[in-house]
């Protein structure tokens, strides 16, 4: 490394630690008209470690809101709580309020269970159980009751599968286990079992870190589909599928919100320095 | 100077060789540029000269003492006087054997047998000479094999290679020693058993329904021929270890699925070790406890409800051992529940499934190898377990399904039939033989079903 860029790297790294320093609230609006779901000052902690700091955030009707920011900002950390899969970590503290369609989701009264079936998730690794690949689709529709007949269930399984673009690698291979299938595939077929639900809202973690660029293209392409009916978060690491997919960005920094706006301008014309340092790879 | 004094010698010839190679390494590796720049680190080298030191002189060692024994004794029987030799085999062994223990010391010898007291002299010289000439030649043998290591030490010289593959070699004999031993003890039971399908007929033992293993001991006994069907004794094991097993796995396996899923750390870090006690408790601790709690409860409960239990039962024994395998069921399963990733879980949770549709559905079927893998393990511990049945179940060996009996179990018989004075190659004892077998080939396919269930369900998580 030359003398130069490491001035650079350790300007640019003092430069961000004096903005987050100065940080007070997020850039840009971040409220919509049509909120399907409103999140409040929200703050997590694990154990004593706090991840995210008083964000304030809406998701509305039939958008794709792309969340970015470097490893390790709470980017999933954040994701999780919107169905509460945050219960399941013992350290897990969350406060502020979150709201789907007016409703807390957090309130004592709210079922857990239904609110999951509400908001799917697809998870950063892809996590198949060790079934089938037929059962893997068919095990969400199964336990809610969706189908009331055999070729019910069979036609679930079948346009999930279609629609996360994996029906024909395993049309012919149905009781094969999922877990058999390539990194990529098995996440082609989480998608499948999480569409399989029809949930209102679809959490996705980095769906396509393991996919190649077709697959990608149809899973991309997919979200657009899915938008028409239901409306979509997305944490992922490549700003230009952020671009392709999204109409919002939110970009996440070290457990803040710094800036949220129209995903064009995020990416052309930020307005905040942090933003900014990120989209141009001037991140320390 | 004893053998063990020379082993000392030979194990610091192969301590010092290991320190000066090593730091004859470091100062060539410095000479050269660093630690680097040998093949392999100055360590490597070390136990080189330490492996040289010690595994020539030790084989030198265990070979000489394998044969010396052989010679020296021939050597000494050679004094022996014709007349004496034509006395037969018999004759010379028992001498022989006078003589070696006179030459240790352990016997007095007799003041006027000139004979033996030169077989004595000859016996000590012989020893001391074959002792004095080994111990040299291992310490030599472990002085070359340092100077050998030392002298090989070169930046070229692929001393970890050489390591690797002794330390190889060392674990195959390491494993060929537990095969080898199963092996054999395979080889002796199905021998035995052999002579025994020789006095009664395999048919008989398989299909017969009599057990009374009574034979006259001597030629002029009267006693009845005694009989061998050995179907009572397989079903009293079978019937135990199913009440065993009735008991064991829904317990073992609820209180896993609640330690793993349900309870609080802090619950768990005290029950975990507390269910695993209950595996430490002797055998003959439960087998009383069976016998004298259990048993008496038992009667007493079935009195007052009009049945009759005997005072020795299947079913007493088969609930305490129930009670004792519970935690091949529950630890085992709570291992494999725990080692099922929280990331499968998370997925089911995230499609909205319950916590209880979550543990039936995924991590249940994710953890079935290893959950079927304990209970089979538990099985076997039930189908050889001997002492509480001794105690609880009786030895009775009836021909009966009904649990409130008095039954027998396989292993019971084989204590019973080889206590006391016995005669080898009885039929009596030689059935103990052919039971062990019977018992070995039931695990054995105990095991290879287990395998096969843990491969057809096997599940890679991730
Ligand atoms: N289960 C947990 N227990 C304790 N701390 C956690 C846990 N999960 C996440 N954290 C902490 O919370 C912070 C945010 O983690 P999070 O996984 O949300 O990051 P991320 O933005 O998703 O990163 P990446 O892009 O690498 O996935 C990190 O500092 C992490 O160490
Ligand atoms: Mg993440």
């Amino acid at each position: 490394m030359t003398k130069t860029a490491e001035t650079t790297s350790s300007d640019t790294q003092s430069r961000n630690s004096q903005l987050l320093a100065e940080f007070k609230e997020t850039t840009g609006n971040v409220r919509v008209t049509e909120p399907k779901m409103r999140m409040d000052n929200v703050n997590v902690h694990y154990g004593d470690n706090q991840a995210i700091f008083d964000v304030n955030l809406d998701l509305g009707k039939n958008e794709v809101l792309a969340m970015i920011g470097p490893s390790g900002c709470g980017k999933s950390t954040f994701l999780r709580c919107m169905n509460r899969m945050n219960d399941t970590v013992d350290s897990c503290r969350v406060t502020g309020s979150l709201t789907l369609d007016g409703e807390d989701i957090y309130a004592p009264e709210q079922d857990v269970v239904l609110l999951r079936a509400r908001v799917g998730m697809v998870f950063q690794k892809p996590n198949p159980f060790p079934k089938s690949i037929y059962d893997n689709v068919a095990y969400g529709p199964r336990i809610h009751g969706l189908a009331s007949s055999k070729d019910e269930l069979d036609q679930i399984v079948e346009t999930s599968l279609k629609r996360a673009s994996i029906w024909n690698e395993v049309k012919d291979r149905l009781d094969a286990p999922g877990t058999g299938l390539s990194g990529g595939q098995q996440q082609r077929l989480c998608i499948a079992r999480t569409i399989a639900v029809s949930p209102e809202i679809i959490l996705m973690d980095e769906p396509c870190s393991a996919l190649d660029p077709i697959a990608t293209a149809s899973i991309e392409e997919l979200i657009d589909e899915l938008r028409q009916n239901y409306a979509i978060a997305i944490v992922t690491h490549s700003m230009q599928q952020a671009a392709r997919v999204s109409q919002r960005t939110a970009y996440f920094h070290l457990g803040r919100l710094i800036e949220l706006g129209e995903t064009k301008k995020i990416f052309t014309n930020p307005s905040h320095e942090l933003t900014e340092n990120y989209i141009t790879g001037r991140f320390g | 100077m004893p053998l063990s004094n020379s082993l000392l010698i030979i194990l610091a010839i192969a301590l010092i060789g290991f320190f000066i190679t090593r730091q004859r390494a470091y100062s060539i590796a410095l000479k050269n540029g660093g630690v680097a720049k040998l093949h392999s680190l100055p360590l490597y080298y070390g136990y080189l000269a330490g492996i040289w030191a010690l595994v020539p002189a030790l084989i030198l060692l265990a070979c000489w003492s394998a044969f010396e024994n052989t010679l020296i004794n021939s050597s000494v029987l050679g004094l022996a006087p014709a007349d004496l030799v034509a006395q037969g085999e018999d004759q010379m062994a028992l001498l022989l054997n006078q003589v070696q223990n006179i030459a240790a010391g352990s016997i007095e010898a007799s003041p006027d047998d000139a004979l033996q007291a030169r077989m004595v002299a000859r016996m000590q010289s012989l020893q001391g000479t074959s002792l004095l000439i080994k111990s040299a030649l291992a310490i030599i043998l472990a002085v070359v094999g340092v100077l050998w290591a030392f002298k090989s030490v070169n930046p070229n010289y692929r001393a970890r290679i050489k390591v690797e593959g002794f330390v190889r070699i060392a674990m195959l004999l390491c494993a060929s020693v537990a095969v080898l031993t199963t092996v054999g003890i395979v080889f002796s039971v199905l021998f035995e058993s052999v002579r025994f399908f020789g006095k009664v007929p395999i048919s008989e033992f398989m299909l017969g329904t009599h057990w009374s293993p009574q034979t006259s001991i001597r030629e002029d006994q009267v006693a009845s021929e005694g009989s061998f069907g050995a179907i009572p004794l397989f079903l009293g094991t079978l019937l135990i270890s199913a009440i065993a097993l009735i008991v064991a796995v829904p317990i073992g396996l609820m209180s896993a699925i609640y330690l793993t899923e349900y309870a609080k750390p802090q619950v768990r870090a005290f029950a975990k070790p507390a269910m695993e006690i209950l595996a430490g408790i002797p055998t003959v601790v439960y087998g009383f406890f069976a016998a004298l709690t259990v048993a008496p409860a038992l009667r007493g409960w079935g009195e007052s409800i009009g049945l009759s239990v005997s005072s020795e039962s299947a079913l007493a024994a088969g609930l305490v051992m129930g009670v004792m395998i519970i935690p091949f069921v529950s630890s085992l399963s709570d291992d494999v529940l725990n080692a099922v990733p929280q990331t499968m879980r998370d997925g089911s949770l995230g499609l909205g499934a319950t916590k209880s549709e979550t543990i039936r559905q995924v991590v249940i079927p994710a953890a079935l190898p290893g959950i079927v893998g304990g209970v089979l393990l538990a099985a076997s511990r039930a189908i050889g377990e001997t002492m509480i049945v001794v105690m609880a179940a009786g030895l009775a060996a009836n021909m009966t399904v009904n649990p409130l009996e008095a039954v027998t179990t396989v292993t019971v018989q084989i204590v019973t039939l080889l206590t006391g004075d016995q005669e080898f190659d009885s039929a009596k004892t030689l059935a103990a033989f052919a039971l062990g077998l019977m018992l070995f080939i039931t695990t054995l396919v105990l095991n290879v079903i287990a395998l096969h269930v843990v491969r057809k369900y096997r599940e890679q998580y991730e």
